[in-house]
């Protein structure tokens, strides 16, 4: 009987720390988030789009933003999941917890949608169409998790 | 179909080793915006675009998904070619010779600042061999350096002088860090990083975009009346593992630039090409690249330094632009090449403007391993 | 559309979950191997080698470079170009463009990702955004999910509907011997498969392999002299890339960058009713919902009739259209190869070199790309 010639691997690990920077928008947006619980878009000077996350220019009319707009915190999730799997979170290091809801939600104001966790796991119990709010925390720290998720209007 | 293809503006904003008020949008429409309102180009105008990033230096995988709003690529073609900025110019080229498109946006960006520079570029390396040894583009060039010096007896502070002169010259360079008047003493007295290399012979991480914008023969005649054509390009990658090469040498970029000399239809390029941009990430390329480059002998860069030639008053001024030392990051290192290139061609150098008439420039650009893959483009006022 | 440039040969490795006994190089080297003994060719002929990968899964930056003794590309011209999930694709439009341009003859593209030697997840997760996107973001199978609740709630595409896309698509792949999942499925598995992310089963969604994929691009000249095989000319090419943030397209599944490409290669390929004068085609489905709500976007059918597409049987192997006789994504994702195996099933087609997966007299084909931005990259082939 022959033997299969054993098959080697080389593990490699490497850890990458990165600081992203905010820059002046974001770091504006993450701010009322921590200190006013407060949730901004940004309009685009041209079209008058609000869009979320903030960001320096419309693409569509490639002309710059240029006014905070207060949105939410109520919202219509437009669409939604409940994750099942866990896999490895590159944020953590560590499987994620599952199950856990999350959505795109069109919050009142904004032209565009976000994406956040929902307060509800069960599919039985979410619909496409209904009114959420946000959630915040009570330690915020300037991130979009100071938002703690979003939970249906009663 | 079309024949040529000219660069018909430009647009460069400052390097700095850290723009912490920047984030990667505001990086890039800086210069985007800026280049389309110097031209008065409408966006609905832009034909297609191609950009220069890398995902390991973001620390985003598709590292041009942050930016396709602010390129001006909503709902249009862009692609990214993640490598130097001057494969970017050769591939926006080709793109408007195929005639499918008439113009085409190149930009480069990089916000170095943000990752830690030493691991991501140990990542190049491969896991079985390599890596494991901690490469990264410092030591790895320190290799090459050490390897050219002994081959060609070249004493260590001929590569100093030429760190030297490139920061010196840096200093009439808005858009650097890192002009200051340096002595050769000053270089060798930096602290050593890698042998032989001392930290001024190094380049810096830094935070940076530009931008250019191509066009065919015909467009170019409607956005300029000073375009600078594209006359030659060529490519070339070398061997992966360092041992594999003879590291005194850049075969990589001798076949790059017979390619892009064979295009341009130049037969001398020590007397053809009137300037070069090189991208020195080390001093010693600033004298082992002229010999790849076929401007002098092998073994002789130093003395190319020594006769004066390459001065900004001399017959073939080399990087009057300070060069990569000066303060570039990654990326955008050989676009702007290629941008200090076309403005010594038109006249816009401003402060680092040479005397001497240019109509014939040669811009290098490279990334990888001991500047594993090189890239030659040829500028021509005609 | 610029000058004529036409795939004439191709090659894949053949797809799994692992490779274990070969490393990164050795797999792109087959599928190199492949494609030249296709083209009847040596390395000696190829001018330029032009490659993609998605560094991030198999944590090798600038893999071009390690790359080279496998691609060939040593001491020749190459370029990387890597636009996330469309990458294959992309660097199968760069290879046109280099022919094209006039100065190259003969292109090889290689494409490859050894989905094995990686977390393909947690790569998936880092082209999130890091500031909005990361925590929530569970991969492709999630955004997916997002899209599906979206377009099921809107226009009452079913689950069934769904299946019945894996169920053609896997079972397709038993004519392909290069396909990963080469095993027959039913509704019932599809409907019973392990909940991933509601909607999203198993089975709706496609696995991770270990795959390379090369394809010769050659200039008119070339094609016409030394092609072994009939030349798949290039008809028709676009690109679409849109905002940055999913959460910024509105009705997701629908790929907005999807209808504005095909808008844009019909025009040029003179095609006015798809359906019918499509003979077959390549998407890169990633997930069931996805091919429905793609057979709208590219004009097969109305929006919102995807599902009644699917059940009418035009897109069978049988049907007026056949979409994925490869069997699809949802048989075989090796990413940063995805994108370029459906523009080289596509040209296997219009070569007429489909085996036991032709689509008889097959002579305008059309292939998709895809990736977690959705964006596009579409391609139109075609025979002489």
């Amino acid at each position: 009987m022959t033997q299969e010639p054993k098959l080697l691997e080389v593990s490699s690990q490497a850890n990458y720390p990165y600081n992203y920077s905010a820059g002046r928008l974001l770091s504006f947006f993450f701010r009322a988030l921590r200190d006013q619980q407060k949730i901004y878009g940004r309009k685009c000077s041209k079209c008058g789009k609000v869009y979320i996350p903030p960001r320096p220019v419309c693409g569509p009319c490639f002309a710059e933003t240029n006014e905070w707009v207060e949105v939410g915190p109520k919202g219509t999730l437009e669409c939604f999941t409940v994750v099942y799997f866990t896999f490895l979170d590159p944020m953590t290091g560590k499987k994620r917890p599952v199950p856990y809801g999350y959505g795109l939600i069109k919050l009142d104001r904004a032209d565009t949608r976000i994406q956040h966790f929902l307060s509800l796991n069960d599919p039985r119990k979410i619909r496409v169409g209904m009114r959420v709010e946000a959630v915040f925390n009570e330690e915020r720290e300037g991130k979009l998790s100071d938002i703690k998720w979003f939970r249906p209007v009663e | 179909m079309p024949e040529r293809v000219a660069i018909i503006g430009y647009f460069q904003s400052r390097c700095e080793p850290e723009k912490r008020e920047y984030h990667i949008t505001d990086l890039v429409y800086e210069v985007s915006s800026g280049l389309l309102n110097q031209l008065g180009m409408e966006i609905k105008e832009l034909d297609n675009i191609v950009s220069c990033s890398q995902d390991f230096i973001d620390g985003r995988t598709i590292s041009n998904r942050t930016i396709p709003e602010v390129e001006g690529a909503y709902l249009k073609s862009e692609a990214k070619l993640a490598g130097d900025g001057t494969q970017a110019v050769f591939y926006g080229m080709m793109r408007i010779l195929s005639g499918k498109y008439r113009t085409c946006m190149v930009l480069a960006h990089a916000k170095m600042s943000e990752g830690p520079q030493n691991v991501i570029a140990n990542a190049m390396f491969d896991p079985f061999f390599q890596r494991p040894l901690g490469f990264d583009e410092l030591n790895s060039a320190a290799l090459q350096a050490r390897r050219y010096l002994h081959r060609y007896k070249i004493p260590e502070d001929k590569m100093a002088e030429a760190a030297a002169t490139a920061l010196t010259r840096a200093q009439k360079n808005e858009n650097v860090f890192r002009g200051k008047k340096t002595t050769t003493r000053q270089v060798l007295n930096s602290k050593m990083v890698a042998s032989p290399l001392h930290e001024l012979e190094v380049y810096l991480p830094a935070d940076g975009a530009c931008a250019l914008m191509l066009a065919d023969e015909t467009a170019a005649g409607k956005w300029t009346d000073q375009p600078v054509w594209l006359a030659g390009a060529g490519v070339c990658l070398d061997s992966y593992y360092l041992g594999d090469r003879d590291l005194a040498e850049s075969r990589a970029l001798s076949k790059a630039a017979k390619k892009a000399y064979k295009m341009a239809g130049i037969k001398n390029p020590r007397q053809e090409i009137d300037l070069v941009e090189l991208s020195d990430y080390f001093s010693f390329q600033r004298l082992l690249y002229p010999e790849a480059l076929g401007l002098c002998e092998p073994g002789n860069g130093s003395r190319l330094m020594d006769s004066g030639k390459s001065d900004p008053e001399g017959k073939q001024p080399l990087n009057p632009s300070g060069g990569v030392l000066a303060g570039n990051p990654l990326c955008v290192s050989g676009l702007t090449r290629v941008i200090e290139s076309a403005k010594q061609i038109r006249g816009e150098a401003g402060k680092l403007q040479v005397k001497k008439e240019i109509r014939t420039a040669l811009s290098q650009g490279s990334y990888g391993p001991a500047g594993q893959s090189q890239c030659v483009l040829l500028l021509s006022a005609k | 559309m610029g000058r004529r440039a036409a795939i004439i040969a191709t090659g894949q490795t053949v797809h799994k979950s692992k490779r274990r006994e070969v490393n990164i190089v050795e797999l792109i080297h087959e599928a190199v191997s492949d494609c030249l003994k296709d083209a009847e060719m040596t390395m000696a002929d190829i001018d330029a080698v032009l490659i993609g990968n998605m560094e991030h899964f198999e944590g090798v930056y600038n893999a071009d470079l390690w790359a080279v003794d496998g691609t060939g590309a040593w001491l020749k011209h190459g370029m990387k170009i890597t636009t996330g999930g469309t990458t294959g694709a992309s660097v199968a439009h760069a290879g046109y463009y280099h022919v094209a341009s006039g100065m190259f003859d003969c292109v090889l593209c290689v494409g490859w990702e050894k989905q094995s030697d990686g977390d393909t997840t947690a790569g998936l997760i880092f082209q999130a955004d890091p500031l909005f996107e990361r925590a929530t973001m569970s991969g492709a199978i999630g955004t997916f999910a997002l899209a599906a609740s979206e377009y099921m709630n809107r226009f009452g595409i079913t689950e069934e509907q769904a299946a019945r896309v894996a169920v053609k698509n896997r079972g397709n792949a038993l004519n392909n011997p290069c396909a990963h999942l080469r095993k027959a499925i039913t509704i019932e598995n599809v409907l019973q498969s392990t909940p991933l992310a509601y909607p999203i089963k198993l089975l709706d969604m496609c696995p991770t392999s270990d795959g390379a994929c090369a394809l010769l691009v050659a200039s008119e000249k070339i094609a016409k002299k030394k092609s072994p095989n009939p030349p798949a000319w290039f008809k028709a090419l676009s690109t679409r890339h849109d905002q940055p943030f999913n959460s910024d397209l509105p009705l997701l599944i629908n790929m907005r960058s999807l209808r504005d490409a095909a808008k844009e290669a019909y025009a040029q390929a003179g095609i006015k009713n798809p359906l019918k004068e499509i003979d077959v085609a390549e998407l890169y489905e990633p997930c069931t919902f996805a091919e429905l709500s793609w057979y709208e976007a590219l004009g097969f059918c109305e929006l919102g009739q995807g599902g009644k597409l699917m059940d009418s049987g035009a897109t069978q192997m049988s049907g007026e259209l056949p979409v994925n006789p490869s069997g699809g994504v949802i048989s075989t994702n090796c990413i940063g190869a995805t994108a370029m195996i459906r523009v080289a099933e596509a040209a296997i087609q219009v070569m007429g070199k489909g085996g036991a997966r032709q689509v008889e007299g097959a002579k305008i084909a059309l292939a998709t790309g895809f990736g977690g931005s959705f964006w596009t990259e579409l391609t139109i082939l075609e025979r002489d």
